[in-house]
This record gives structure tokens, C-alpha cells and sequence, in this order.
């Protein structure tokens, strides 16, 4: 086992009139190689924050507070400005959340590709690559006489696709997905998703998935990484989240989803509304939303139950009661 | 068992007109709904789902008339929705309603969500006072939004998703509307405060007996959520009835893929799409010209007589029917073998 990415005791602050607010505090997590990491968790837990750090693409207000993260041994927030532009799309590339929009609409997809390629020093002819381009679109699925076209004349999930392709382009390390789909279709979803299982097969880099929704993320990752409000609380393999998941959060995400195929029984989903960043509590950030909450999770912050990569932030964990599935 | 039904859509047909290719080529039409028919009844949940235009939103825009339907006709409690003038059009203007999407431009920013209830309970009951004040507490209660007193007082902007959501069900309870339109009332919402509205919305359904036209992409939820279900494609209808049946026995086979593409996660990997991969798979445009099968582009079975004609509907268990050639076919099968017995609980 090789740690591809390491993030240590990564902060992010963004600094707002009222102060900072703390959007990601002290996550640690790794991703070996070959492998797809989910990182789940409702709106605003910070998950963005984490993705547009891994690039350095974050931008004032947001600061990198504290921590370190390592790609390759090599730590990202002590890199300089050239040493960071050779290393973005090349070692790690990202696909952002509504990315189908950041194509260009007006210029043809040829072009667009070309352009990567030429500022990342591939290529600086036309037809070599074109042909890179052309082997690239078709693996994702478009015709490749479909780069003299222009994006506007694509359907949401080929733009999609088309995006996809182009942050495979420089064949990085790592590929971060931030909820590459959830503006699609589920059969169109289902279709690029299943797409880039296939290339990462066949071109060998890491994932990392971020989405809402668990029950895709099930299917699609190794190991999964709950959020709560800045703080990741769960980390296990896929299969261990979805029938053994000790945080009651995790628990919660998990029975938010009715089942396609089982029984239907009443499900509760999770009571109130995620933490307001800017007013945490003593104790334990899920208290009020808590099922299983004790007096001490309102005093103290929960300790970490460490196995192996594994672990979960909780006084009052699941046990194993809970190895039912819904 | 005895069903009401409260309204009603017969052979509905809607064309719109479209721009051309180019700025000088003829006016095109888009036939977005194709001789759609259902009846909903009292207390119960219709899921539509299909892909993305295909026909859905049009659907409840038809119900609000906001649009007349090129062809066919739609009833409320027996009676022709088109021919309403007056009274009639003002009841139905109050009984039907529709919840959208976008919970943030739902609710007037300005007013409390008192405000937003005060005014239909003077308007349509004519309530005043103290008894008012009870009554827009009590459709708080009802909602969920408590304490009602503590709530009410608020502005749009401080409540949650979820909550905007249940402060706009709140305001369809106050208008006395039942029957409801609900196109994707969740599909803004985080997923884990989606389960508290569906809930909520199975509760007004069950203790009050509205009706709810449950418009979704989401078939797990639909399955959760309603009695039964349409599988629209591209503004036809291909499969349709009793949900559990059509969700875990599909026949059709778009009903087939989309299920296949719903995330499950008691796969344990992706699972393998059922779908043609010559061709690409984007949505020919239904034009009033256009025969055959809708989906035969994308078809992993399909035959050369598809394209001749849109197959009948065929009953292929109690209560579940299909469009599709194969539909016969599978009918005989299916009732060579024994049958196991369905599950059909309400939920909750
Ligand atoms: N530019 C900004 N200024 C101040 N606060 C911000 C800014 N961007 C994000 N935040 C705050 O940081 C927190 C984390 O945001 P982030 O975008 O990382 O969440 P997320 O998990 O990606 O959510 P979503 O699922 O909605 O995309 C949120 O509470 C958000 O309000
Ligand atoms: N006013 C209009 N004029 C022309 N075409 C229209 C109009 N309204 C809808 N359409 C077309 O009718 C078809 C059905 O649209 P509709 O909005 O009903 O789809 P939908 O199923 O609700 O999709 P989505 O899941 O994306 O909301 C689409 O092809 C759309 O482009
Ligand atoms: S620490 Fe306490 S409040 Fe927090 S998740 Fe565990 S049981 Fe719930
Ligand atoms: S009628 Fe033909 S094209 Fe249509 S779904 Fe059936 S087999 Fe496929
Ligand atoms: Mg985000
Ligand atoms: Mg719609």
C-alpha cells in the first residue's frame, strides 16, 4: 500500500466581516493509489473547501489555515506559483461541480483541447493533438468528429463527458470529482460514471468523489469519508458505512435513502438542519440533530476511535446493533 | 375497493412551436406529451419520473392551465376542467395547486410566513381574528414548522430548504387545495431533510386525503412515496401502475434502464447499463409526424416493425401496462409461471 495523497491536519478559514469561520478544521485523510475515496456530506460541510484546496485553487476569503497536504511526498501548500501551474491538471485535475459549464460554448471542443495541451507543453501541433484529442473523446463516449463542434451544440452529459475528458487530458495522478453529475439525468449519470470506472481501470489514477448522495457514492467508491460541519467524523470502506456505520450521522445519511429493491418501511431521514459554521458548540458538532446524544457530547469534544485507516469522532457510537440493512 | 377520482387527463397532446434549424427555415413542432391519459384518485400518490424533457413539467403546467393541451381533455371530480368559468374556475383555481422545485422562489421574500397564510385563509374562508391566528398555527403545526408562533413571525430567508419547502405546503393547506402538483419538491433540498418532506407530504395524504401528482427522477423515492407510478418517455407513456410492481418487475425496456441506472447501493459495483452503444444516446424530437416507438433508438431490443407504430397497451399483470412489442410476449410467460404474491403495504 502507497499513499498517492496525504492531507495532515488540513484547516481552511474564510474570512468573512464577522471574523473567520473555520470551513474545514483539522481532516486528515489519505488516498492510496488506483484507489476512489468518497467524500459525502450535506451542503455546506465544506467539501468544496477541501477539493479547491488539493489544487490550490482556493481563493481569498479562503485561507489555508493550518496543515499539510502531500501528493507524491510533495507538499502542495509549500509549492510557487510555477511550480503549482506545472503540477495542477498534470498531477491532480479536478472536474467542478456544474462543470459543464466552464466549457467554453463558443469555441470548438477541437481547440479547447488543443489549448491544454499547448499550455502544459505537450503539444504544440495542431494534428498531434488532434489525435490525442480524438482517442481521449471516444473513450468517454462522443464521436470524435464531434471536436469540430462547438459545446453549445451538446446535451448536458455530453458537455459533461467532453469535461471529463479534458481533465484526463495531461493523464494525472489523481482525479477530484466534485458532484460531477447531479445536475444529469440518473441515466446519463450512470453512464459517465460508469465511464470513468472504466478508464480508471484502464489509466490507473485515484479518485476522489464528492456528492451528496450516498447510495451512488456506495457503488462507485472503496472507502468513504463522512463530513459533518468541517470535520470528517467517519472513515471506512463502502460496504462498512453502508451496513455497519458507527457515527450516528453516517447512520443517519445512510437510512436517508429508501431502498429501490427491499422493503419499505417509515424512514426519518435526519431531524433539523446542518450547523451554522459561524456558531459551533462545546462538545460535539451533531448534538442537536442527534439521536444518541448524551450529556457528555454536550461537554466534550468526542474522541477518535482509531482502527487501522478506519475511524469514527463519537461518545455514543452504533456498536453493532445497527448491522441491519433498510 | 372504492376509489374517487378526483382528476383526471384523457388523451392529452401537446405540441409546442419551436424555432427552425435556421433563422430562415419554417417554424418546427415538438409534440412534448403524446395522448397521455391517467386518472388520480383521492388520497393517493402518482409518481411521474422520466428523463429530463420528457414531458413532465409540461404535464402539471397543463393541470395549472397554464397551458391548453393541443388535443384531449382533463376533469376535476367528473367535470371538464376547460369548460370552467366563474365559480367553478375560482374552486378549481383554490383545489388544485402545485409545489415546485425551487423552494427559493417559491415564497415571497418580503412577507412573514404568517403573511403568506393570513392571506389565503381571509380570501378563500373568510376567517378572522382569533380564529385565523388558530388556523394559520394549526397549518403550521400540520407542517411541522413549531413552534408555529416562534415560525410564523419569520421572514422566508431564515428558514432552511426543507422548512421553505413545509412553509409552502403549509400555504396549500391554508388555500384548502386537494389535490397537489409536485414537481421534484425535493430535488433542491440536501438528501438528508428530503425524507422529512416526503414524509410530511404522506402524512397530508393519509390524514387528510389529498392527492398528490409526485413528479420525480428519483425512483426510489417515488417507490417510498406513492401508490403508482407512469414511466414517461419522451411525452409517451411506456409503462405504468402499480409502483412496486413497475419498480421491482419493469417490462418496458426504458423502464428496465432507468432502474438499472437508479444508484443502489446493495450493488456492490457499478452495474452495466442496458443500452445500445452505437448510437448515440440523445433523445430524437417527437414531432406530430413522427411513428413508431419513441425509444427505439436506444433500444437493446429493438425489432424492425418498432418503427411502423407505437404498440398498444398491454396488461401484463393486474395492474401494470406496457407499451411495447414484447409486452404480449412476456404476458404469456409471465403467467406459465406461478406468481408470487406482492407485497402492497401503504408506507409508514
Ligand atoms: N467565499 C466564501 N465566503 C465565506 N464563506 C464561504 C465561502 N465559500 C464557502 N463558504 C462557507 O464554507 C462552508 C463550506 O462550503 P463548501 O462550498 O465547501 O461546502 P460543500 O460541502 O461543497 O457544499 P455543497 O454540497 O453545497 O457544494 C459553507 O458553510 C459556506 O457557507
Ligand atoms: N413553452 C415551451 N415552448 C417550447 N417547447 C417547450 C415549452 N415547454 C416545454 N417545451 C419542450 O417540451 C419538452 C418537455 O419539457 P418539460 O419541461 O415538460 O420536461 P421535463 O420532463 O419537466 O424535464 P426536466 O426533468 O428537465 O424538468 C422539452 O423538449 C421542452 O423543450
Ligand atoms: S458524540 Fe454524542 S452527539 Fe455526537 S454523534 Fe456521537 S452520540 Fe451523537
Ligand atoms: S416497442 Fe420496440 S423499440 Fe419500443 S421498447 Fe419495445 S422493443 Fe424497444
Ligand atoms: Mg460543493
Ligand atoms: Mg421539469
Amino acid at each position: 500500500m502507497s499513499a498517492l495523497l496525504e492531507v495532515k491536519n488540513l484547516s481552511v478559514d474564510y474570512i468573512t466581516l464577522n471574523g473567520a469561520v473555520r470551513a474545514v478544521d483539522d481532516v486528515s485523510f489519505s488516498i492510496e493509489e488506483e484507489q476512489s475515496m468518497g467524500l459525502a456530506g450535506e451542503s455546506g460541510c465544506g467539501k468544496s473547501t477541501i477539493a479547491y484546496s488539493l489544487m490550490r485553487l482556493h481563493r481569498p476569503p479562503a485561507l489555508i489555515a493550518d496543515g499539510s497536504i502531500k501528493l507524491g511526498g510533495r507538499d502542495i501548500i509549500k509549492m510557487g506559483e510555477e511550480e503549482l501551474r506545472q503540477f495542477r491538471w498534470d498531477q491532480i485535475s479536478m472536474v467542478f461541480q456544474s462543470a459543464m459549464n466552464c466549457l467554453n460554448p463558443v469555441v470548438k471542443l477541437e481547440k479547447q483541447f488543443f489549448e491544454i495541451y499547448k499550455n502544459h507543453g505537450i503539444t504544440k501541433n495542431r494534428q498531434e493533438a488532434r489525435a490525442r484529442a480524438e482517442k481521449l473523446i471516444e473513450i468517454v463516449g462522443i464521436p470524435k468528429e464531434r471536436l469540430n463542434d462547438y459545446p453549445h451544440q451538446f446535451s448536458g452529459g455530453m458537455r459533461q463527458r467532453a469535461v471529463i475528458a479534458m481533465a484526463l487530458a495531461l493523464k494525472p495522478k489523481l482525479l477530484i470529482m466534485d458532484e460531477p453529475t447531479t445536475a444529469l439525468d440518473t441515466v446519463v449519470q450512470r453512464e459517465i460514471l460508469q465511464r470513468v470506472y472504466e478508464l480508471k481501470k484502464e489509466l490507473k489514477f485515484s479518485i476522489l468523489f464528492i456528492t451528496h448522495d450516498l447510495s451512488l457514492m456506495m457503488e462507485f467508491c472503496d472507502n468513504v469519508s463522512i463530513m459533518y460541519a468541517g470535520k470528517i467524523v467517519e472513515q471506512a470502506p463502502a460496504q462498512t458505512i453502508l451496513k455497519n456505520p458507527q457515527h450516528p450521522y453516517s447512520y443517519g445519511l445512510k437510512n436517508s435513502f429508501p431502498s429501490l429493491h427491499g422493503d419499505i418501511g417509515y424512514m426519518e431521514g435526519i431531524p433539523g438542519s446542518p450547523l451554522n459554521m459561524s456558531r459551533i458548540p462545546r462538545g460535539c458538532r451533531f448534538q442537536d440533530r442527534c439521536f444518541r446524544a448524551q450529556d457528555i457530547c454536550f461537554k466534550e469534544v468526542p474522541p477518535r476511535q482509531q482502527r487501522g485507516n478506519d475511524f469514527y469522532d463519537c461518545h455514543n457510537p452504533m456498536g453493532t446493533l445497527t448491522g441491519s440493512r433498510n | 375497493m372504492d376509489r374517487q377520482i378526483v382528476f383526471s387527463i384523457k388523451n392529452v397532446t401537446m405540441d409546442f412551436q419551436i424555432s427552425g434549424k435556421t433563422f430562415f427555415s419554417k417554424k418546427r413542432t415538438l409534440r412534448a406529451l403524446n395522448n397521455v391519459s391517467f386518472d388520480l384518485y383521492k388520497g393517493e400518490s402518482l409518481a411521474v419520473v422520466g428523463e429530463s424533457g420528457c414531458g413532465k413539467s409540461t404535464l402539471c403546467r397543463i393541470a395549472m392551465r397554464f397551458y391548453t393541451p393541443s388535443r384531449g381533455e382533463m376533469t376535476y371530480n367528473g367535470e371538464n376542467v376547460h369548460k370552467f368559468k366563474g365559480n367553478p374556475l375560482r374552486n378549481y383555481r383554490q383545489k388544485v395547486q402545485m409545489i415546485f422545485q425551487d423552494p427559493f422562489s417559491s415564497l415571497n421574500p418580503l412577507h412573514s410566513i404568517y403573511y403568506h397564510l393570513k392571506r389565503p385563509l381571509q380570501l378563500y374562508h373568510g376567517y378572522k381574528g382569533i380564529e385565523l391566528k388558530a388556523k394559520m398555527n394549526e397549518a403550521l403545526e400540520m407542517v411541522g414548522l413549531v413552534p408555529p408562533e416562534e415560525q410564523g413571525i419569520k421572514n422566508p430567508h431564515q428558514l432552511s430548504g426543507g422548512q421553505k419547502q413545509r412553509a409552502f405546503l403549509a400555504r396549500i393547506l391554508a388555500i384548502g387545495a386537494d389535490v397537489i402538483f409536485a414537481d421534484e419538491p425535493t430535488s433542491m433540498l440536501d438528501v438528508s431533510i428530503r425524507l422529512g418532506v416526503l414524509n410530511l407530504m404522506n402524512k397530508l395524504k393519509r390524514e387528510m386525503g389529498k392527492s398528490f401528482l409526485y413528479i420525480t427522477h428519483d425512483i426510489a423515492t417515488a417507490r417510498y412515496f406513492s401508490d403508482r407510478i407512469i414511466v414517461l418517455y419522451s411525452g409517451h407513456m411506456v409503462e405504468w401502475g402499480d409502483v412496486d410492481k413497475v419498480v421491482k418487475h419493469p417490462v418496458h425496456p426504458y423502464t428496465k434502464l432507468l432502474i438499472s441506472a437508479a444508484p443502489d447501493p446493495e450493488r456492490e459495483t457499478l452495474a452495466k447499463l442496458e443500452v445500445r452503444d452505437d448510437v448515440e444516446k440523445e433523445v430524437t424530437m417527437w414531432t406530430p409526424e413522427s411513428r413508431g416507438c419513441p425509444f427505439r433508438n436506444r433500444c437493446p431490443v429493438a425489432e424492425s416493425r418498432c418503427a411502423d407504430d407505437f404498440p398498444e397497451a398491454v396488461e401484463v399483470k393486474p395492474d401494470q401496462f406496457v407499451r411495447c412489442i414484447h409486452a404480449k410476449e412476456w404476458k404469456t410467460e409471465n403467467s406459465a409461471a406461478s406468481e408470487k404474491p406482492e407485497r402492497n403495504q401503504p408506507v409508514g
